[in-house]
Parts: structure tokens; sequence; C-alpha cells
């Protein structure tokens, strides 16, 4: 494979929360506390964790949609970061996005003809006519058909709704796609023809993906690598197949034993984990992990380990590894 | 196995729209067993939920309406009872945990408030027995400092906390029968398995039935005795966990399985039903899952199969008379 597309460095999101007499800040979330990664061409990406881990976050600052802290993010050599608003207009072309909900990231008022081309109007690509006909292709390349451009968004379903979106999405011909939970909503039946699409998609067109997901077995089937985040941290980092075949980190482990397996012959031996994620504006000290780790040392509860390369190539933050 | 302790016969569940009336649940047969854990498995729309709502009677009437069909409550018919004795019924006998643990709490009342509540309505207790017992039954849950936990408000617990106390309420009275709607769908996975682990326990400790319903085939997997998989207001497929996953019978259930990812292995692509669920009532003529499937006969079109079989049921014509493979080839 190639060289990193894109790079992630060292990526921060802190939100002041502010109180007491002249709105002074007296607390700072850490919603995404120092996040690397890059991304190879053609690859797919998977950022799996729970809720409030800071995925979304990451995926949003990626394409700027959040203003990050601090950090670089570092594509095509030239860290986006420094770019000004309208050349980052420019820079999302480049870069697109896929959202969660199919029902409340397509404006009800627009036909879907104009949803698709409308960022085809923003890039100043072609004229009226070149759209038109490259809005027709893009719904049949996405599995629907040339008349649902006339219609509204509330006349399809969930997952037709969701192909509208991967048509939007690809209408600038981008090179990175950036999915935030593209089927977290959607029933299995439909979930699946929608992943296959997205498959077939990448191949045509040689396309990257970051995919931001809460479901684990989702993330396996559609990701090249994997990256585990908890409480705005990535714990571990690998090829997919090493990842949940030889889990590593704690973390990991509990996390992938969790998971219902619908094959009933199969017993898993669960790790419950103790309690909830502790809230990220109270982070605890050392290693994050380290309050409900079955596995905790002294060490972890005063340091905080480091990220790392192991032999395999995985990259994991755990003092067990040190 | 002992005897049915709920048996739902018939069951035909409608709602009466503007454009006219939708048949969400259409004529469903089951039962669960004392001490049973019974999954109800279907997508979004096949009337799953619906049909727990009409077993407790929370029906939202109208437009909801029981239009046919009969639940038996240990051999007593309760699909048409009066209100105040599906009162005493519901939380003392049948009870139910609701899929949002956020909105199924009353924000302005502390915890202990709300489960004495339910305590108090179906027993006569003096306030110290109501705290004891209030306390020992967030221990049973697992939550600890449970006699904190009684003066906090819902807001200060977390998604997974919230589900334990709402386990802890419908736990309060010894119910006989545990009507579970979706009650993992809103928490992370590792909080899901805290959750499901306790439902097990109790499920084992209790005695209690459990009805659970899910759209996850995994959850269902992992702690159902029995499954019945749900289609357009119809049940297409029941069995035991082992028949319905090792043995699928019906080409919907074999579909919904094959198209899960697989957590230990990867697949160039995955199995696609083709289509999406129709709308209630827009299939008249015809076996409900003809459009989709990629077994249909003649007959498909025409006649609605019954669901038949012992034990494994089917609601297929590919295992009525002309056997499966014959059609396959």
């Amino acid at each position: 494979m190639s060289e990193a597309l894109l790079q992630v460095e060292n990526l921060k999101k802190y939100y002041p929360i502010k109180g007491g007499k002249f709105g002074k800040v007296s607390e700072i979330v850490r919603a995404v506390d120092g996040v690397s990664f890059s991304v190879r061409e053609g690859e797919t990406l998977g950022i799996v964790g729970e809720s409030g881990c800071g995925k979304s976050t990451t995926g949003r600052m990626i394409m700027r949609l959040i203003e990050p802290t601090e950090g670089k993010i570092i594509f095509q050599n030239r860290n986006i970061m420094e770019l000004s608003k309208h050349d980052m207009r420019k820079a999302r072309k480049d870069i697109q996005m896929i959202f969660q909900d199919p029902f409340a990231s397509l404006n009800p008022r627009h036909t879907v003809g104009h949803i698709i081309e409308e960022p085809m109007i923003v890039h100043k690509m072609g004229n009226r006519k070149q759209r038109e006909a490259r809005v027709e292709e893009l719904l049949e390349l996405v599995g629907l058909s040339a008349y649902h451009a006339k219609r509204y968004p509330h006349q399809f379903s969930g997952g037709q709704r969701q192909r509208i979106g991967i048509a939007r999405a690809l209408a600038v011909q981008p090179k990175v796609i950036i999915a935030d939970e593209p089927v977290s909503a959607l029933d299995v039946s439909v979930q699946s023809q929608v992943l296959n699409l997205l498959k077939d998609l990448q191949k045509k067109f040689n396309l990257t993906y970051i995919f931001i997901a809460h479901d684990l077995s989702v993330v396996r089937h559609i990701s090249d690598r994997v990256g585990v985040m908890y409480l705005g941290k990535l714990v571990e980092l690998s090829e997919s197949e090493i990842l949940y075949t030889d889990p590593k980190h704690p973390y990991t482990k509990a996390l992938l034993s969790a998971v219902p397996v619908p094959d009933p012959d199969i017993k898993t031996n669960r790790i419950i984990l103790e309690g909830d994620v502790p809230s990220p504006a109270h982070p605890p000290a050392g290693c994050t992990f380290h309050d409900r780790c079955p596995v905790a040392m002294d060490i972890c509860s005063k340091e905080r380990p480091n990220f790392k390369v192991l032999d395999d190539g995985r990259m994991i933050s755990c003092h067990l590894y040190d | 196995m002992s005897e049915a302790i709920l048996k739902v016969e018939g069951l035909k569940t409608s709602f009466f729209t503007d454009d006219g009336e939708v048949p969400a649940v259409d004529g469903i047969d089951f039962s669960v067993n004392e001490g049973e854990i019974l999954g109800i498995v279907g997508e979004s729309g096949c009337g799953k939920s619906v049909t727990s709502l009409s077993i407790m009677g929370l029906l939202p009437a109208p437009p909801g309406k029981i239009v046919g069909g009969h639940i038996y409550y240990k051999g007593e018919d309760i699909s048409h009872a009066k209100e105040s004795r599906m009162r005493k019924l519901r939380g003392n006998d049948i009870a139910m945990i609701f899929q949002e643990p956020m909105t199924s709490l009353n924000p302005v009342f502390t915890i202990g408030e709300q489960l004495m509540e339910a305590i108090r309505l179906h027993n006569h207790l003096s306030k110290k027995e109501l705290i004891e017992r209030s306390v020992e039954l967030l221990k049973l849950v697992g939550l600890p400092r449970a006699a904190e936990l009684l003066d906090e408000y819902p807001h200060e617990l977390s998604g997974g906390m919230r589900q334990r106390v709402m386990i802890a309420m419908a736990m309060s009275c010894n119910p006989k029968v545990l009507i579970a709607d979706e009650p993992t769908t809103a928490l992370d996975v590792t909080i899901q398995a805290q959750i499901l682990d306790l439902m097990v326990k109790l499920n084992k400790e209790t005695h209690t039935a459990i009805i659970m319903i899910t759209h996850d085939l995994g959850v269902v997997a992992q702690m159902c005795n029995r499954v019945a998989v749900m289609y357009a207001g119809k049940i297409v497929e029941e069995g035991t966990v082992k028949d319905i996953f090792n043995h699928p019978e019906h080409p919907y259930t074999e579909g919904l399985i094959k198209s899960i990812p697989d957590l230990y292995g990867k697949k160039d692509s995955l199995y696609t039903i083709k289509g999406s669920v129709p709308k209630p009532g827009s299939i008249t003529k015809g076996c409900l899952f003809a459009p989709r499937c990629e077994f249909v006969m003649d007959k498909c079109q025409v006649n609605r199969p019954e669901l038949l079989g012992d034990g494994h049921k089917s609601r297929c014509f590919l295992h009525q008379g002309q056997g499966r493979k014959e059609v396959r080839k």
C-alpha cells in the first residue's frame, strides 16, 4: 500500500465549562485528548468505541466542522489546520462525510436531485445540464433510479435515504469519505445492503474511508485497520485481523468479549467491566482505564501509558506491554 | 418443561388511522412457560412492540385496538380485561421494562419515591419496610451505594444505572412474567453485557419468565431458550434457539442470520435480503415475504402459508409438502 494520504497528529478538543460569577472556566471536558493516526490511500480505517469516547468529534475535526483545540491534520502534504475558511471550503471537496441519521441529514424541503446537486454547485462543477446528468448517474450508482431525483426525502425508507447521503458525498468525487455511524440507524437486512454498497464503491473509485461506528462486527467487516478509542484517547490500533483475533489491550478484550454473538453454540468468556465510563471532565489519573481494568497495576494509577508500537505492528497504550 | 404461564392465541391488533385500518399484529400465537426466556425478534415495524403493549393493556387507544384473539394469563383471558383488573396484574404479575431508560423514569421524583410507589401500590408495608425492600432491590440489581441512591434523581445516574433501576422496579413485586422491550438497545456493549448478565441471573434466581423483545440476534442467541421470529405482523418461525440458529427454515430467518457481519471472520460481501419491509396491510394476497424471497414459487404469490410444524414451526411452503432441496435445484 502507498504512503499516508491523511495524517492526524496529536489532535485535541477541549470544551471549557464556564461557571461562577464572571463565567470563569471551572472545568475542562477533554472530548478528544491527543489522538494520532494515519490513513493510507484506498484503505478503510475503522474507529470504534462506546458513546462519549470522542470518535464522532474526531471525525468532525478532520473536516473542521468542529475546530480542534490543538493538533495537526496533514492531508496530501498540507496541514489543513492552517487553511483559511475559504481554502478549507475548497479542501472539503476532497473530504466528504456521511452522517448517522438519514432522517435528519437531508433537507426535507429539497428534492433529492437538488440535495445531490448542491455540493457540485458549491464547488462550481459543470453547468446545469452536466450536473443533472451527474445526479442521475449517481442515483443509479447507489442503487436508486434516475426518476427518484424529483422526489422528496420523506418518500424514502431509511436505507434509501442513506443511499442518497452516499450519493451526495460522492457527487464531488472526494478522495476520503468519513462515515460517522452510517448504518447504526438501519435494520440488519438493510444494513448489509448499505455495507456492500460502500465496499463496491470503494473498489470502483479507490476511495479511502474513515469508518466510525460502535458496532464491532460491522467495523471488522469493512475495515482494513481498526483503532479503539476510550475516553478521548486511542488505546489500540492495528490491522483488523490482528486486533480481532488477538486483542492485547484489556479494554479491547473486554469490548470484544461483550459483543453478543448470533450463534448459541459459541459461549464467550465474557469479561464484565465494572461500572461506567468516567466523565471526560474528570478522567482518572494515570491510565484513564485503570479504575475499570481487571488487570490494573500500581503504576497504572500514577503514570499515563505512552503509545508504543509492538512487534506485530500494532500500536497500544498500556503499561502491560512496556 | 412446565406449563404455559402466558398464552397468546390469534392476537390481532390494529391501528385505526385516517387511511383506514392498519393491522400491526396480524394473528400471532405463542406461549411462555414458567422460568423460560422467550425471544421475539424482528426488524422495525414488524409488530413486536405492539405485541408487548397489547399484553400489558397499554395500547394507545384510540387509535390502537385488539380486534381479535385472546391473551391468557394463568388461564384467565386478559385481552379485554377491565382497567381495574389490569392495574392489579401490571407490576404484580406481569411487569415491563422499556427501551429508553432516559425517558421512562420521572425526572422530578427521586429514585426512592418512584421505586416505593410501585411497591406500595401492590403491598401494605410500613415506611420502614418500604425503604428496606427498596434497598434490597437496588442491591439485587447490583447497584452500589443503594441507600444513598434512594435520595438521588434520575439525572444523576448513568444510562446503565437507570436501566438497573427500571429492572429493580419491574422486579419489585416478584412478577411471574417480565416483558423486556429492547432493554439494552440504548446502551453501550460493555453496559449491555452487564444488564443481560443481570437478567439471566434474576431469571435463574426468581424463576420469572422473560419475554425478550429485540432486533439483535446476538442478544437472542446468548440468552433465550426459545425464539419467535416476526415479520410484517406475523410469526414466521418459532423454535428453540438451536433450531433457529443452526437450522433456520424460513428464508427470512436464514437471510437475517446471514446478513450479520461476523465478529470472528471476514467475508467479502454480506448476504442481503433485497427490498425492504412492506407496509402493514399492503400485501393482501400470498406470502408476506414472497416479494423479497429468493426461493419464491408460484403458490407463494397466491396462497398464504400457515405456521406449521412440531416444536420447530415455520410459515413457509418450502417445508410443507414439497421439500426445500428440490426448490433450490
